[in-house]
C-alpha cells in the first residue's frame, strides 16, 4: 500500500531514509495520485535521498510555486470582476491557504478557484463574472438546472482566455444534504486580507474541510484534506482554539464530521487517536492505493461513492438523479 | 500491473506497466539498448490497462493512463499496444514535464550544435530527422526537443522514430539494416512503423547541444525559403509547446531566449532530396 508510505513520510520525514528504489517509486506515485507531491517535496526538503527522487521533488516544488502565483492571480482577477459591487467575497480551500500564507498552502497544488458569496447576491456575481470573460462549462440543461436548484454552487465557469475554472459557492454543502450549515455566519466570520478579499478563520476552514470530506462526496482527495486540517491544527491549535472549533462546528451542525476529521488527521498525521470502527473503514478507503498510485479495493470505493450520493440527496431524488444520469450516459454512447 | 518494464529516454525515466505481456515485450525488445532510470526511480509511470477485467481477453482494448491522464483518450486495439505505450509516454511528457520547455520538434546534432525542425503533423519532421540520421547526423529526437530553462541548451529525447505511411518505405530503402518495430496498420494516423534510433543516438543521449538553427519545413510545395521573424517564431513556438503555459514565467524566459538566439527559416520542398540539400546548405550558412 503505497499511500501508507506517503502518510508515514508526511508524518515523519525521517522514514524515507530507509526506503529502497521500489519504495520511492511507490511513494512518488501515491503522492502524485493524492495531489500531495509538492507538499511532500517541502516536507522532505534537506533530507538525504537518491538524486532522481530529489530531482522529481525539486520539479514538484517549482510546479507548486508556479501554481501558487497562478492561483493568486486568478483570485485577483475575480476580485477585480466583483470589486465594484462591494459584496463580500470569501476565498476557500487552497487559494485561501496561500493567500493567507498558511502552512497548509506550502507546496499545495491548487486546481480551481473556489469562492463563497452571499446567496442573495449570487446572480449579481454570476453576471459580472460572465461579463469579465468566464463561460459555462456544462452545456447540458439537466446538469445546469440541477446545479441551480440543488447545489451549493453555480455550475462551474471557465475563463475563456486563461482556461481556469471558478466555483462560485453560496454555502458549503448541497441544498439537498441533511445538514444545512449557516452560510451567512461563515461569510460574516471572514477575515479580511490586504486586498479586501476574505478568508475563513481557521476554525471555519476546518469546518469547511470536514464538511467537504465527510458530509459530501466520496472521499476523493481525502488525504489532502486531512493534511490541510493537520496543518491548521498545528498552526492554531490549543485549548482556546479547540473550544472555538467546537462552538463553530456545533453552530453549523457539523460536530460529528469535525470530530471525525480531527481523529483521522491525528491518527494519520499526528500522535494517533482512538478510532471507531467506522473511522477504520475510512482509513481503509483513504490508504487504498497500489504501487502504481491506482485505487485498489473497488468494492470499498463503490460503497463510498454510494455513501456520498446517499448523504447528498433524499432517497427518491437520488433514484431519479442516478436514473437520469444513467440514461444520459447511454444515449450519448 | 501484471507486466512492467523500466527505461530511460534522454534525461527522463519511465516505468511502463501493462495488463498484457505483448506491449511490454515489444518495448523490451526495441528499447533493449537503452539504460534504466537513474537510481531505479522513474520520473513518470505509464499504465496500459483494460477498462473492464474481461476486456483483457475479449476484444482487448488498451486504455492509456499513468501519472497524468487525458479523460477522453480513446483506447487502441491490443495489436497497436506498442503505439499505445509510445503515446502514453508522450502524454506523460506533454502533461507532466515542467523541468524542460517542450517543443514539438525533431532534432539532430552535429559538432555539439542542434538543428530543430518543427511543424504540423505531416510536415515531414520525422522523415527528415531519420534521413539526416542516415547521413551521419546524431538523432536527438523526432517528437520533443527539451529546452533547458537555465542553460538554454537542448536535451535529447530519442525515443523510437515514428514513421507514417509512405515514409516507412522510403526509410526502409535508406536504412536497410536498421531495426524496426511491427507494422501497425489502421491506426488513427494511418500505417505506422517505429524505427529504432542508431547506436550513436542512444550512446550520446545524455549530451545536450546548443540550439543553432530552427526550420519550419513544409512538404509538397515548390522549393522555397524565407526568413521567419522573431515575432512569428515566438507565436508559432508557443503553439508548438505543450507546456509553455503551465511553466509560466520560466517558460516565457526560456522561449524568449530561444527565439532571440536561434535563427529561423521556413523551407518548402517538393521531395526529400531537395529538402536535404536545402537543410545542409542552410546549415553551412548558420552553424
Amino acid at each position: 500500500m503505497s499511500a501508507a508510505l506517503l502518510v508515514a513520510a508526511l508524518r515523519d520525514p525521517q522514514t524515507v531514509l530507509v526506503l529502497d528504489a521500489g519504495d520511492w517509486t511507490g511513494l512518488l506515485a501515491a503522492a502524485r495520485a493524492e495531489v500531495l507531491l509538492g507538499t511532500l517535496a517541502h516536507r522532505l526538503d534537506g533530507l538525504a535521498m537518491p538524486e532522481s527522487a530529489r530531482r522529481v521533488l525539486g520539479d514538484a516544488r517549482a510546479v507548486a510555486e508556479q501554481g501558487r502565483v497562478a492561483a493568486l492571480w486568478e483570485a485577483e482577477m475575480a476580485r477585480r470582476a466583483l470589486a465594484a459591487t462591494g459584496m463580500p467575497v470569501v476565498l476557500l480551500k487552497g487559494t485561501a491557504f496561500v493567500a493567507a500564507g498558511l502552512s497548509a498552502g506550502v507546496g499545495r497544488q491548487i486546481g480551481d478557484l473556489d469562492i463563497l458569496v452571499l446567496r442573495e447576491r449570487i446572480e449579481e456575481a454570476e453576471a459580472l463574472l460572465l461579463a469579465a470573460g468566464w463561460e459555462w462549462v456544462k452545456p447540458d440543461p439537466y446538469d445546469d438546472a440541477y446545479y441551480r436548484r440543488w447545489m451549493h454552487e453555480l455550475p462551474p465557469l471557465i475563463h475563456r482566455d486563461r482556461d481556469r475554472m471558478i466555483d462560485v459557492h453560496h454555502t458549503i454543502l448541497p441544498l439537498t444534504a441533511r445538514i444545512t450549515p449557516d452560510a451567512a455566519a461563515l461569510i460574516a466570520s471572514g477575515v479580511s486580507l490586504k486586498n479586501g478579499l476574505l478568508v475563513l478563520p481557521p476554525e471555519g476552514m476546518i469546518v469547511h474541510a470536514a464538511a467537504h470530506l465527510f458530509a459530501d462526496g466520496d472521499l476523493a482527495g481525502g488525504l489532502r484534506n486531512l493534511w490541510d486540517i493537520r496543518c491548521l491544527i498545528d498552526e492554531f491549535g490549543g485549548e482556546d482554539f479547540a473550544l472555538k472549533l467546537a462552538v463553530c462546528s456545533a453552530h453549523h451542525g457539523l460536530s460529528h464530521e469535525v470530530e471525525r476529521s480531527l481523529r483521522l488527521s491525528a491518527a494519520l498525521f499526528g500522535d494517533g487517536a482512538a478510532l471507531t470502527l467506522t473511522d477504520r473503514l475510512f482509513v481503509r478507503r483513504l490508504l487504498s492505493r497500489d504501487g502504481w498510485g491506482r485505487r485498489t479495493r473497488k468494492g470499498t470505493e463503490f460503497a463510498f461513492y454510494l455513501r456520498g450520493h446517499w448523504l447528498r440527496m433524499p432517497p427518491l431524488m437520488l433514484a431519479r438523479h442516478l436514473w437520469t444520469k444513467w440514461r444520459m450516459g447511454h444515449s450519448s454512447a | 500491473m501484471r507486466h512492467s518494464t523500466m527505461l530511460r529516454i534522454g534525461p527522463v525515466g519511465f516505468r511502463v506497466g501493462s495488463d498484457w505481456r505483448a506491449p511490454i515485450a515489444a518495448l523490451d525488445d526495441l528499447y533493449r539498448d537503452y539504460p534504466q532510470p537513474q537510481d531505479g526511480i522513474p520520473d513518470f509511470n505509464v499504465c496500459l490497462f483494460a477498462a473492464r477485467p474481461w476486456r483483457r481477453c475479449v476484444r482487448p482494448s488498451v486504455h492509456i493512463g499513468g501519472d497524468f491522464v487525458l479523460p477522453d483518450a480513446a483506447p487502441l486495439p491490443l495489436a497497436q499496444g506498442l503505439l499505445a505505450a509510445e503515446m502514453a509516454m508522450n502524454l506523460q511528457m506533454a502533461l507532466g514535464q515542467q523541468r524542460y520547455l517542450l517543443l514539438h520538434a525533431s532534432t539532430v546534432e552535429k559538432d555539439g550544435k542542434a538543428l530543430l525542425m518543427t511543424g504540423e503533423s505531416g510536415s515531414g519532421k520525422s522523415t527528415l530527422a531519420a534521413l539526416l540520421m542516415a547521413r551521419g547526423w546524431r538523432l536527438m529526437g523526432d517528437e520533443f526537443a527539451l529546452v533547458d530553462a537555465t542553460t538554454g541548451r537542448v536535451h535529447a529525447f530519442p525515443r523510437l522514430i515514428s514513421l507514417k505511411n509512405e515514409a516507412i518505405g522510403v526509410m526502409r530503402g535508406v536504412l536497410p539494416d536498421a531495426r524496426w518495430g511491427p507494422l501497425l496498420e489502421g491506426t488513427p494516423k494511418g500505417t505506422i512503423r517505429h524505427l529504432v534510433p542508431d547506436a550513436r543516438a542512444i550512446a550520446a543521449m545524455d549530451m545536450p547541444a546548443v540550439p543553432t538553427l530552427l526550420l519550419f519545413p513544409g512538404f509538397g510545395f515548390a522549393a522555397a525559403e524565407r526568413e521567419v521573424l522573431r515575432s512569428e517564431c515566438f507565436v508559432r513556438l508557443t503553439q508548438a509547446s505543450t507546456n509553455y503555459v503551465t511553466m509560466g514565467e520560466t517558460g516565457f524566459d526560456a522561449l524568449t531566449r530561444f527565439v532571440r538566439e536561434v535563427p529561423a527559416r521556413a523551407i518548402d520542398y517538393p521531395d526529400t532530396e531537395s529538402a536535404i540539400a536545402m537543410v545542409e546548405r542552410l546549415w553551412e550558412e548558420f552553424a
